[in-house]
């Protein structure tokens, strides 16, 4: 009796750990495709083909939707495990940013201050490695997210959305007018911190053209942020989390800390926002204030519900997808119908129409999401016979 | 006899509505006591106040000998007193056994990076926990059920596992606040037995609210009445029955699933 009824949950749990697995393996499988291809079968193509691909899948524009799919997965911790609304979440990308600008470029002339550096003996600055301010910007994130977490998480969630849009913009207003903070140039104003150094990796030094080398580190950062996902959702933590998503009330009646539980997410989905900030200022050679704007805070918020709240894969998936809409697959499809019709329509301008036009469909039609947690597929597929079951009215 | 917990003199007020007026209430330590009352009379109120969800206007709550009025709700839960809801209220889209280990959190220690790390320390508390919450469920007989959504449980199962769930927390004081409802005579009669099991087992006391009556006089040692937010009476089953505040309480009130 007792090794039937073990069996029977334990089947459940090790199907979920298979699918997490094949996943994985997909993921790791497809980076390495994909990096030979640019790599070694690229140059050998016909030109015109190579044309194409550079038309509709240029290698750089890759690994900016690996820092799309970073953030994105710090943002589906918040939104997606612990189900608060974040409306703000460019806040941490654009802290991230700026950690790589003050810790890993010659911005702060007055020091001279260097820990595992490839940059130039003779440049002044604070220079840090890649790999250290990953975890800086991380932090600073995370300490951020408690600061502004912890009197706006009190609010209902209405209320928690508004805040932290607000911060969202405020944050990158400060990082614009941070030229002259009495008297010290925290930001550099407008024209933002440029260049960065390069990453220091044994034998190299990646500088901003190293793509290919760069797109395995982000992939790295990538993995990371997935196996942190899932191993916190797994867990201690990751059930509180979901309890809350589910049923606030009954979670603190179970003796589960709102407050501490919901800062946790905030504070973790915060630090992959870090870490995605300073990938980015890597991958664009700098940091520049007016790239901040509340369309990425809606944006990585589209990737979260297109791809599926609450499951990385789909989460991951939704991000690659827009990202790529957004960087390439717009404007080359303009591009296309342009040159075929002679027209001048600017697509490009038209992608918040295109993403406002898919959520609402989304909304309509698919609302868990093109690769959805098995959590929700099961309460959104589900026949209405076994909803009456929840219980009492009220 | 000593109390496990004390309420004293407990006003709730919502805006012009007294909702509990000036109650006082003991749940003596391993016995099984009853609060009845008709509709409306300002039980799960009392209930609310008692987990802290609700502070009261005035009074104190004593819990194990502490005085918890002012306690956040989880401190006052993580100090062992637990409750199942009138509506029933479970995470749905959580396996049975990740319901019961939610209420195991204030008793577990894995942080963030000890989670990441699946440190030593922190596979045996998980394993630990996972054989706990699979235990309380063969307890309360719903274990072929674990891996299953809450959910998709039936509703007497979906009870059963809010008391399961309610036990993780390793109570002192258990709160049902009417278990039964929905059930019919047959589960209501099963219930009963597995109340005394709990208390028997599991060594805790417990409160509860109840509307049938065949359940009340049965199962409790001691019965309160509350009406319009006043407690009317107190007494054994014999005492309440034969009460005539009480008779004139519910006859008043005349709803057709009393009495
Ligand atoms: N949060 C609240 N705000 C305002 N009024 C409330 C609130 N909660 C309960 N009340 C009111 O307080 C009174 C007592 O309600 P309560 O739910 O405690 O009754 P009850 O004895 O549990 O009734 P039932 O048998 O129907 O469960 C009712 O008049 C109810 O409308
Ligand atoms: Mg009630």
């Amino acid at each position: 009796m007792s090794i039937l009824k073990r069996s029977k949950s334990a089947t459940k749990a090790g199907a979920h750990a298979t699918s997490q697995r094949k996943w994985a393996i997909g993921f790791l499988i497809a980076a390495v495709l994909i990096w030979v291809f640019y790599t070694y079968v690229m140059v050998h193509l016909p030109d015109g083909i190579q044309t194409v691909v550079q038309n509709w899948f240029p290698p750089t524009s890759l690994n900016e939707a690996l820092v799309w799919v970073i953030c994105a997965l710090g943002l589906n911790i918040v939104v997606g495990y612990a189900g608060l609304l974040d409306l703000g979440f460019v806040a941490f990308w654009a802290i991230g940013g700026y950690s790589a600008g003050w810790f890993m470029s010659a911005f702060f002339t007055q020091v001279n201050f260097r820990v595992f550096t490839t940059a130039a003996k003779a440049l002044p600055g604070i220079h840090i490695s890649f790999w250290g301010v990953i975890f800086i910007g991380g932090l600073i994130c995370a300490f951020f997210g408690i600061i502004i977490g912890a009197p706006t998480l009190r609010l209902k969630s209405d209320y928690l959305a508004l805040v932290t849009l607000g911060f969202g913009e405020i944050i990158p207003q400060v990082f614009t007018n941070g030229s002259n903070i009495g008297g010290f140039n925290l930001t550099n104003g407008t024209q933002g911190i440029s260049p960065v150094d390069n990453i220091g990796v044994p034998g190299k030094s990646l500088g901003p053209f190293d793509f290919s080398w760069k797109f395995f580190i982000f992939v790295f950062l990538t993995a990371f942020m997935v196996f942190i996902s899932l191993r916190l959702r797994t867990g201690r933590l990751g059930r509180a989390w979901l309890a809350i998503r589910e049923d606030e009330l009954a979670a603190s009646m179970m003796g589960v800390p709102l407050m501490r539980t919901k800062l946790s997410a905030y504070a973790v989905g915060a630090f992959s926002g870090g870490i995605g900030g300073v990938a980015f200022a890597t991958h664009v050679n700098g940091v520049f204030a007016d790239r901040f704007n509340f369309s990425i805070s809606i944006i990585l918020l589209a990737m979260v519900v297109l791809g599926g709240m609450g499951n990385v894969w789909g989460v991951m998936v939704g991000a690659l997808l827009i990202a790529w809409i957004n960087s390439t697959g717009l404007p080359a499809f303009g591009d296309l119908v342009n040159n075929t019709f002679h027209t001048t329509i600017n697509f490009p301008s038209y992608n918040f129409l295109l993403f406002g036009g898919v959520l609402v469909l989304m909304m309509l039609f698919k609302r868990e999401g093109l690769i959805p947690e098995s959590r929700l597929k099961a309460i959104l597929h589900e026949s209405d016979d076994t909803s009456t079951n929840v219980g009492g009215s009220h | 006899m000593s109390s496990a917990l004390l309420a004293e003199n407990i006003v709730v007020k919502f805006g012009g509505l007294t909702a509990v007026n000036s109650v006082t209430f003991d749940i003596p330590k391993g016995k099984i006591v009853s609060l009845i009352g008709p509709n409306g009379a300002g039980k799960t109120t009392f209930f609310n106040v008692l987990t802290g969800l609700y502070k009261p206007t005035s009074g104190t709550v004593v819990f194990d000998g502490v005085d918890i009025t002012a306690r956040p709700p989880h401190k006052i839960a993580a100090s062992g007193l637990a409750r199942t809801f009138q509506n029933i209220r479970l995470f749905g889209l959580m396996t049975a056994e990740e319901n019961v280990m939610v209420a195991m959190h204030s008793h577990l220690k894995s942080g963030i990076i000890s989670t990441i790390l699946r440190t030593p320390g922190q596979r045996r508390e998980e394993h630990e926990s996972r054989e706990t919450a699979r235990e309380l469920l063969n307890f309360v007989g719903i274990g072929k059920w674990a891996g299953e959504y809450a959910r998709n449980l039936s509703y007497g199962d979906q009870r059963r596992l809010e008391v399961a769930r309610a036990l993780a927390l390793k109570p002192k004081v258990l709160l049902l606040d009417e278990p039964t409802a929905g059930m019919n005579p047959q589960e209501s009669r099963t219930f009963i037995e597995f109340v005394y099991k709990v208390r028997d087992e599991q060594n805790v006391s417990i409160l509860l609210i109840e509307h049938d009556m065949s359940v009340v006089m049965s199962v409790s040692e001691r019965i309160t009445v509350l009406d319009q937010g006043e407690k009317i009476a107190e007494g054994s089953p014999a005492d309440i029955k034969s009460n005539q505040r009480v008779i004139e309480a519910y006859l008043g009130k005349s709803k057709g699933e009393k009495a």
